[in-house]
């Protein structure tokens, strides 16, 4: 204890003094002059500066914390975590004027509020969400901040019911696999799986916990706040492709964007992926699919987009057909709903006798026994009319 | 403050893909030997695109975790890290000696970017090879009544894929520690479903040059060999396959020892490595000592 205040003296002594958060001191022919939003005291000696200090020690911690602990190597790991106890973010931006610059706030944490009362609310926990992430902050007697990290559905569950982890790297196994034990080729894929805590992290392994959750979303949000985030929109990312992923432009045949719009509802919804979309079809046409609420952005089609989408240009090449067999309206709707259900993640939901669903699999199972022939042609139409006789 | 980044291909179907990248980037971190240790995929998280906005140090070692020179080495790697000026020409390779260049990134412009050969054609992997013969039998000093096979995938795609093929079986010829080695590929002739008819030696150690256990190490090739009618239900190793007791070894890329390629790359780039060649030599090590 009182380190801090040592730190803080020295640190005010020389220099242009130290000043954070509404708080400054700083040294001159009279003394020290210290001021907080509610006072200003000056001409003061060593002795009375800290004992002017002891009255406003969260003050004194909270400059410590950011300045001695947390200090300026990284500036997207300081940013990140002033965001996370609500504390002003200045993201700077490229200081030559551009509009966009440091004033990106998303979150309205402008209205950042003073060091006490962001202190009253650190010591009973300040929690953020980030994608499926929750993170808490708390602050103990002396300014250090601790972070728990945990699943944000679970967010009441109590700790103990939580398997504990203190390594950063712990989160590459528990994003690997999804609830039901398969493996998610997306990290940002909407289905992390639960049942795990990180209680008791510093600000650093925080950073690095939530950077393999989601690898680069810290930078890529704190590029966007200094208004320097990259987006490359579909036209930019599929025209840089090679090789057997070339062939994505050709999908583009100047005749709008539908089906770019269809790959955004298909995989960037915010029930696909925790990721804002921010890229669109090109600088000048938006897409008409909504981007999602998501805490980061995605600044370009990812891998797995542009994998699909490789599958989807084939397919989307071939020319419509008109094939002749009859449903009943029930038969139709089941085909819907069997689309719903995989659409939606929801086949392993249905129960196996609930006959009412119509993408339960006895159902499922009776169309086919039904409208299959031994070749699997739904209504016994060949697909390629060439194989007809 | 120095970095290493590993970039490889990773899987959207396959966690097996990424899981060596991942192992060896854990043993450098662990040996200290950087400040930092990042992994970035073509397939997978952070993005290769995206990895450099990742790391804090200035001066970045980037070694790509591939078996040769080629399409991601010379093309996707360098477009995807948006290094600034790269030419191919820069490397000055005949398809095997690939070492490094020193650049920028647009993305990162205040950082400087070794970018470095890939690990397959490093000499310091023929070790790896002998080094994953030695896992598999159990024996550290396996070479006498043994031959090895060093399979690849073959040119279909790239001529540099069977070079680096060659390059490491004409090496572990000339320690003359095997009876017998030889080359072998998944595509063309010699092909690795002849397997037996290579050699003479009753016990054949076969180690794929692959950087991770997927389709072609799993199914295909033990398959090929005849080790296993199907693939799913497994295979012994040994295997009795013709006569021959062949030890397959899976993916070399899965050897700890892979470890120390990635540093070698690093260090010919110019890192300060400080003794964790050594260290990691021996951490890596599954096979027993000799006492004295």
């Amino acid at each position: 204890m009182g380190h801090h205040l040592d730190a803080l003296v020295d640190a005010a002594a020389t220099g242009d003094g130290v000043s954070l958060d509404g708080f400054s001191v700083v040294h001159d022919d009279a003394g020290f002059r210290l001021e907080t939003p509610d006072s200003t005291l000056s001409g003061l000696t060593e002795g009375g500066l800290r004992e002017a200090l002891a009255d406003c020690d969260d003050y004194a911690t909270n400059w410590y914390f950011w300045s001695e602990v947390v200090g300026e190597s990284s500036p997207q790991r300081r940013a990140f975590l002033r965001w996370v106890e609500g504390a002003s973010v200045d993201a700077g931006g490229d200081g030559d004027g551009d509009e966009a610059g440091g004033d990106n706030d998303v979150d309205g944490d402008n209205d950042a509020a003073s060091v006490p009362e962001r202190y009253d609310a650190l010591r009973d926990g300040v929690s953020r969400e980030w994608g499926q992430l929750l993170v808490t902050v708390t602050v103990d007697d002396h300014g250090e901040r601790s972070y728990e990290l945990r699943h944000a559905d679970e967010a009441d569950a109590d700790r103990d019911d939580l398997d504990p982890y203190h390594e950063p790297l712990a989160a590459r196994q528990l994003a690997t696999y999804d609830e039901k034990g398969r493996y998610r080729p997306l990290k940002t894929g909407n289905n992390l799986a639960g049942g795990w805590v990180f209680p008791d992290l510093d600000g650093r392994d925080l950073v690095e916990t939530v950077e393999t959750f989601y690898p680069a979303s810290v930078p890529n949000w704190y590029r966007e706040r200094r208004g320097e985030l990259d987006v490359a929109h579909w036209e930019d990312a599929i025209g840089r492709q090679t090789g057997m992923y070339s062939v994505v432009k050709t999908w583009n045949r100047g005749d709008g964007h539908e089906h770019v719009n269809w790959v955004a509802e298909a995989c960037c919804d915010d029930s696909q992926c925790v990721k804002r979309r921010e890229w669109q079809y090109d600088d000048e046409t938006d897409l008409d699919v909504d981007g999602g609420d998501g805490a980061f952005p995605c600044r370009e089609p990812c891998s797995v987009v542009i994998a699909a989408s490789r599958k989807w240009t084939r397919l989307e090449g071939e020319e419509t057909q008109t094939y002749e067999f009859e449903l009943t309206p029930s038969e139709k709707e089941q085909v819907e709903d069997i689309i719903e259900a995989v659409a939606d993640d929801r086949t392993d939901d249905i129960r196996e006798a609930d006959v009412y669903e119509g993408a339960n699999r006895y159902r499922a199972r009776f169309l086919r026994a039904k409208l299959f022939d031994d070749e699997s042609n739904l209504g016994g139409v060949p697909t390629d009319a060439s194989d007809d006789e | 403050m120095q970095a290493l980044v590993i970039v490889a291909h990773g899987s959207h179907l396959n966690p097996d893909s990424s899981a060596p990248t991942y192992d060896h980037a854990d043993t450098v971190r662990e040996v200290g030997a950087f400040d930092e240790v990042r992994t970035g995929f073509w397939k997978e998280e952070p993005s290769i695109r995206e990895v450099l906005r990742t790391v804090e140090a200035d001066e970045v070692y980037v070694v790509p975790l591939f078996i040769s020179e080629g399409y991601f080495t010379e093309q996707v790697i360098p477009r995807e890290l948006r290094l600034e000026g790269w030419d191919v020409a820069d490397w000055d390779s005949d398809g095997l000696s690939a070492s490094h260049v020193t650049l920028t990134a647009t993305d990162v412009p205040e950082k400087t970017i070794h970018y470095c050969g890939p690990v397959g054609t490093h000499a310091a992997m023929t070790d790896v090879l002998v080094r994953r013969a030695e896992t598999v039998t159990g024996d550290p000093n396996v070479g006498e009544g043994f031959g090895l096979a060093v399979v690849g995938h073959g040119t279909e795609r790239n001529e540099n894929s069977a070079k680096a093929i060659e390059y490491h079986a004409d090496r572990i010829r000339e320690m003359d520690r095997f009876d017998e080695v030889q080359a072998l590929y998944m595509d063309e002739e010699p092909e690795v479903d002849d397997v037996t008819d290579y050699f003479d030696s009753e016990d054949v150690v076969v180690v794929p040059l692959f950087i991770a256990d997927g389709f072609h190490t799993q199914e295909d090739i033990p398959e090929d060999m005849g080790l296993t009618d199907d693939y799913r239900t497994g295979y012994d190793v040994p295997a009795e396959v013709d006569g021959h007791r062949l030890w397959y070894a899976g993916a070399v890329g899965t050897e700890g020892l892979m470890a120390d390629v990635v540093l070698e790359r690093a260090a010919d780039a110019g890192a300060d490595i400080g003794n964790s060649l050594e260290v990691v030599r021996e951490r890596t090590r599954k096979t027993p000592q000799e006492a004295n």
